[in-house]
C-alpha cells in the first residue's frame, strides 16, 4: 500500500536518513520512502529509503543485480513502485518535472540515422526544449567538448565512445536541475572517465544535483559527497561518505623494537601480531575509543621501542564490507573485474 | 517557447507530436519507404498486366472464327472491311480466316463437321449475298455483324460513324438503388480494408527499433509511455496518409485516363463529399484502433523475427473483422449489423457502410467519439502493459532456478 510522504515524515521511522538530514540544511532533490518493486513474484527492491540533498554528487553503490537500476527507474517514473512513495524535485509524479531532469540510462542508445546535433536536440525536445534552441545548444555543447566536427555526422558514423559522449551531452542540453546517470563510467576509457568526473564536478558547482549508480568504489570515493549502499534490494546505509567510513574505526599499525613487555597490556586484546625475525613486531588493531594518546603514553613509559606508528582511516571499500557484508563486497569486486576484462 | 507546454512540462499531446515528428521524418527518409510506396504499385502493374493478358486470352478464346470461302477479291474485301470496323466496334467482331482450296470449294457443312478449317462457322457467297453456315446459336449471334462487314465490303455501309455522346446519370430505378448503394458501401469497405491491411502491419515492428537501439528508456524517462504510443500511432497514420495520397493520385490518374470515374458507382446516401470525408476519418479510426493493439503486441516482441511470427495471426484478425463487417452490411439495423457497429474493430467498417446506405451525419459523430474513446483506452492499456512487461531491468528470473535479482 502506498503511503503519503508527509505521513512518513511525521511518523519519523527513518532513523537512518534522519541522521543524514540533520547534517544538511539543503532542500531535498529526491525523497524516497519504502520503495518496493516486485517482478514476477520476486522482490527486486525491498523498502528503499533515499534522501538526496540538492547540489551534491550522490552515489548509489552496489553490485550488479542489487536493485540500483530499478530504484533509479522508479525515481524517474519509468516504472511505478509497488509500494512506497517518492518525491522528485518536489513532485510526486516524476514526469511532472521531467523538464528539470536529465537521464543517462545504463544501456546507451540513440537513433543511428540521426545526426549528433539532432540527437541532442531531440532529447532536449522531449524535455521541453524547443528544437531550434536544442540545435543551437547542442552545437555549442559539442564544440565545448571537442566534438564540434561530429555535429553533422550520423550517430552510426561515430565511434562508440563519441556516441556515448553525445548521449551524455543530450542529458544536459536542457540545463536540468537534477541529472541521473546509471553506470556512467562503464564503457568509457580512462581519459573519458576523467572528463566525465570533471563534468560532474562542474555541474555540481553550478548547483545541479548529480546522482549516479556505480559498482566501482573508487569512483564513488573520489566523487561523492553522499552515497547509498544497495545490496539485495535494500539500503543498509545512506548518508555522507565520511559517515560510512566512520562505521568502522580507524586502523592502527604499530611497529615496535621488542615483541613483548609489560606495555603489551596497554594494547587492545584483539590486536593482531606479526613477529619479525629480528625480535621486532607489527601490531594491528582498531583505534581505541579513548584515542591514541593514552596508548602512546603507555608504550613510551613501557619502553616498547616504537619504530613506526600509523593511523589509517577506513576506506570506502572497508566500510562497504562492514555495511553490506563480505558477499556483496565480493560481488562488487567481481563486477569490477568483469568490466575491466 | 514550445507550444503545448503545461506548467513547464510537455503535455501528452505535445510530447506525442515530438515522437511522431521524429518517426515520420525517419520513415519518410528511409529507403524502405520508397519500397513500401512502390510495393502496391508493382502489385497493381502486375495485376493489370495479368488481367489484361487474361482478358485478351479470354477474348481470343471467346471470339469465334468465321472461315471465309469466297473468291479471292471478295474475301480480301471482306477481311479488309472487318479490320476497318473492328477498331470502331471495340474489337468485338469475329475473326475471319480465308479458307484455302479445297476447303474453299467444298460443302461448308462438311468442312465444319470435318473441322478442316478450324473455324466455328463458314461464310460463303459474296459480300453482296453472304451465306453463314454454322451452329444455330452462333449464326444467330453473328448474322448482324456479318451483315455489317459485308455491307462495308460492298461499299454500302456509312463511311463515317457518328460519335455517340454518353450521359450517365448514376440514378437507377428504385429497386436498384439499395443494391447500388450496397455496392458503393462494399467498395468503400474493401478500399479501407486494403489500406488498413497494407499499413497496419508496419506498426507491429515499430517499437522494435527503439528497443534494439536502446533508446526506449530515454523516451520512457522523459515522457509518459502513453505519449510514446500515441506519437508512434500519429506518425504511422501520417505516413499512411502520404501513402494514400501517392497511391490515390496514381490510381486515380490511371482510372481517369481510362475514362473511369466515381460516377460509375451509385452515389452514397450521405453524398460523395461527406462519404469521402467519412471514409478518411473512419480509415484513421480503423487504423488507430488496430494500430494501438498491434503496437502493444509488437512492443512485446524484441526481434524482427518475433514480429514476423506475430504477423500471421494479426492478418487473420484483420480478415475476420473485414468479413464480419461485410457480412453485417447486408442486413441494415439487424442485430448483427448493430453488433458490427459496436465492436470497436469492425465499427469503422460498419459505419462507413451505413454512410453509403443511410442519410444523416449525426450517428457518425457519435460513432467517431465512441471509436476515439476505444483508441484512448487501447493506448492506455498498451502503454501500461509495456511498462509492466517490458520496462524491467535485466534478464527475467530463470524458471525453476533460484530467483535472481534483476537490477
Amino acid at each position: 500500500m502506498l503511503m503519503d510522504l508527509g505521513e512518513w515524515n511525521s511518523s519519523g521511522n527513518g532513523a537512518l536518513e534522519s541522521a543524514e538530514l540533520a547534517g544538511g540544511e539543503r532542500p531535498l532533490a529526491i525523497e524516497a520512502r519504502g520503495l518496493v518493486k516486485r517482478f514476477d513474484g520476486f522482490t527486486a527492491v525491498d523498502g528503499v529509503d533515499l534522501s538526496v540533498p540538492e547540489g551534491v554528487i550522490y552515489g548509489v553503490l552496489g553490485p550488479n543485480g542489487a536493485g540500483k537500476t530499478t530504484t533509479l527507474r522508479m525515481l524517474l517514473g519509468i516504472i511505478d513502485p509497488d509500494d512506497g512513495v517518492r518525491r522528485v524535485l518536489g513532485a510526486e509524479r516524476p514526469h511532472d518535472v521531467s523538464h528539470l531532469i536529465g537521464y543517462l540510462p545504463e544501456e546507451r542508445g540513440l537513433y543511428p540515422a540521426m545526426k549528433a546535433v539532432e540527437a541532442i536536440a531531440f532529447v532536449g525536445a522531449l524535455r521541453g526544449l524547443p528544437l531550434p534552441e536544442g540545435r543551437r545548444r547542442g552545437r555549442q555543447l559539442l564544440e565545448e567538448h571537442g566534438l564540434g566536427h561530429a555535429a553533422d555526422r550520423q550517430i552510426r558514423q561515430l565511434s562508440k565512445g563519441m556516441a556515448q559522449q553525445v548521449q551524455i551531452l543530450s542529458c544536459l542540453v536542457h540545463e536540468p536541475r537534477l541529472v541521473i546517470f546509471d553506470e556512467p563510467f562503464s564503457g568509457l576509457d580512462a581519459i573519458n572517465q576523467g572528463r566525465l568526473e570533471k563534468m560532474m564536478r562542474s555541474l555540481v558547482e553550478r548547483g545541479t544535483t548529480v546522482i549516479f549508480s556505480t559498482h566501482v568504489i573508487a569512483h564513488a570515493e573520489r566523487l561523492c559527497d553522499r552515497i547509498a549502499i544497495i545490496a539485495g534490494g535494500k539500503v543498509p546505509f545512506a548518508g555522507p561518505v565520511d559517515l560510512a567510513r566512520d562505521r568502522i574505526p580507524a586502523q592502527v599499525r604499530l611497529e615496535t623494537r621488542h615483541a613483548d613487555g609489560p606495555w603489551r597490556s596497554a594494547l587492545p586484546a584483539d590486536a593482531r601480531t606479526e613477529r619479525k625475525g629480528n625480535g621486532s613486531a607489527y601490531f594491528f588493531f582498531a583505534l581505541p575509543d579513548g584515542g591514541i594518546e593514552p596508548l602512546l603514553r603507555a608504550l613510551i613509559e613501557g619502553e616498547a621501542g616504537i619504530l613506526s606508528l600509523s593511523i589509517e582511516r577506513a576506506g570506502l571499500h572497508d566500510a562497504f564490507v562492514a555495511i553490506a557484508g563480505e558477499a556483496a563486497a565480493r560481488a562488487l569486486a567481481e563486477n569490477g573485474e568483469e568490466e575491466s576484462r | 517557447m514550445m507550444g503545448g507546454r503545461k506548467g513547464g512540462r510537455l503535455s501528452i499531446l505535445a510530447a506525442a507530436l515530438i515522437v511522431a515528428r521524429r518517426d515520420f521524418v525517419a520513415v519518410l527518409w528511409s529507403r524502405s519507404f520508397v519500397a513500401f510506396l512502390a510495393g502496391p504499385l508493382f502489385m497493381l502493374v502486375v495485376v493489370s498486366l495479368a488481367s489484361g493478358l487474361g482478358r485478351k486470352v479470354e477474348q481470343n478464346a471467346a471470339q469465334p472464327v468465321l472461315g471465309v470461302a469466297m473468291s479471292a477479291p471478295d474475301a480480301a474485301a471482306l477481311v479488309s472491311a472487318r479490320n476497318r470496323l473492328n477498331e470502331a466496334l471495340d474489337d468485338s467482331l469475329p475473326v475471319l480466316a480465308v479458307l484455302d482450296p479445297p476447303a474453299a470449294t467444298a460443302d461448308p457443312a462438311r468442312v465444319l463437321s470435318d473441322n478442316r478449317a478450324l473455324a466455328n462457322a463458314i461464310v460463303t457467297g459474296s459480300p453482296a449475298k453472304p451465306v453463314l453456315t454454322g451452329p444455330p446459336e452462333l449464326v444467330d449471334d453473328w448474322r448482324g455483324p456479318l451483315a455489317l462487314m459485308a455491307a462495308e465490303a460492298a461499299g454500302e455501309a456509312p463511311r463515317q460513324f457518328p460519335h455517340v455522346a454518353v450521359h450517365r446519370t448514376g440514378v437507377v430505378g428504385a429497386p436498384d438503388d439499395r443494391i447500388g448503394r450496397m455496392r458503393t458501401a462494399q467498395a468503400g469497405q474493401t478500399v479501407m480494408f486494403l489500406l488498413t491491411m497494407l499499413l497496419a502491419g508496419m506498426v507491429l515492428s515499430n517499437l522494435v527499433e527503439e528497443k534494439a537501439n536502446k533508446i526506449i528508456e530515454v523516451l520512457a524517462a522523459a515522457i509518459p509511455m502513453d505519449a510514446v504510443f500515441l506519437g508512434k500511432l500519429f506518425a504511422m497514420l501520417a505516413v499512411s496518409f502520404v501513402g494514400i495520397c501517392v497511391w490515390g493520385t496514381t490510381i486515380g490518374s490511371i482510372l481517369l485516363a481510362g475514362g473511369r470515374s466515381l460516377s460509375e458507382l451509385t452515389a452514397p446516401a450521405v453524398g460523395w463529399p461527406a462519404f469521402l470525408t467519412l471514409g478518411v476519418v473512419y480509415f484513421a479510426m480503423a487504423y488507430l484502433l488496430l494500430g494501438s493493439v498491434f503496437l502493444t503486441i509488437g512492443s512485446m516482441a524484441s526481434t524482427v523475427r518475433e514480429v514476423q511470427t506475430l504477423s500471421m495471426p494479426v492478418t487473420m484478425l484483420q480478415l475476420v473483422v473485414f468479413f464480419f463487417a461485410s457480412y453485417a452490411m447486408a442486413s441494415p439495423h439487424a442485430p448483427i449489423e448493430q453488433a458490427a457497429s459496436l465492436v470497436p474493430f469492425s465499427s469503422p467498417y460498419a459505419m462507413l457502410a451505413r454512410a453509403a446506405q443511410e442519410p444523416g451525419l449525426g450517428q457518425h459523430l457519435v460513432a467517431l467519439g465512441y471509436q476515439a474513446a476505444w483508441v484512448a483506452l487501447f493506448v492506455r492499456v498498451g502503454s501500461r502493459l509495456f511498462r509492466c512487461k517490458v520496462m524491467k531491468s535485466g534478464p527475467a528470473p530463470v524458471r525453476g532456478k533460484a530467483k535472481t535479482r534483476t537490477a
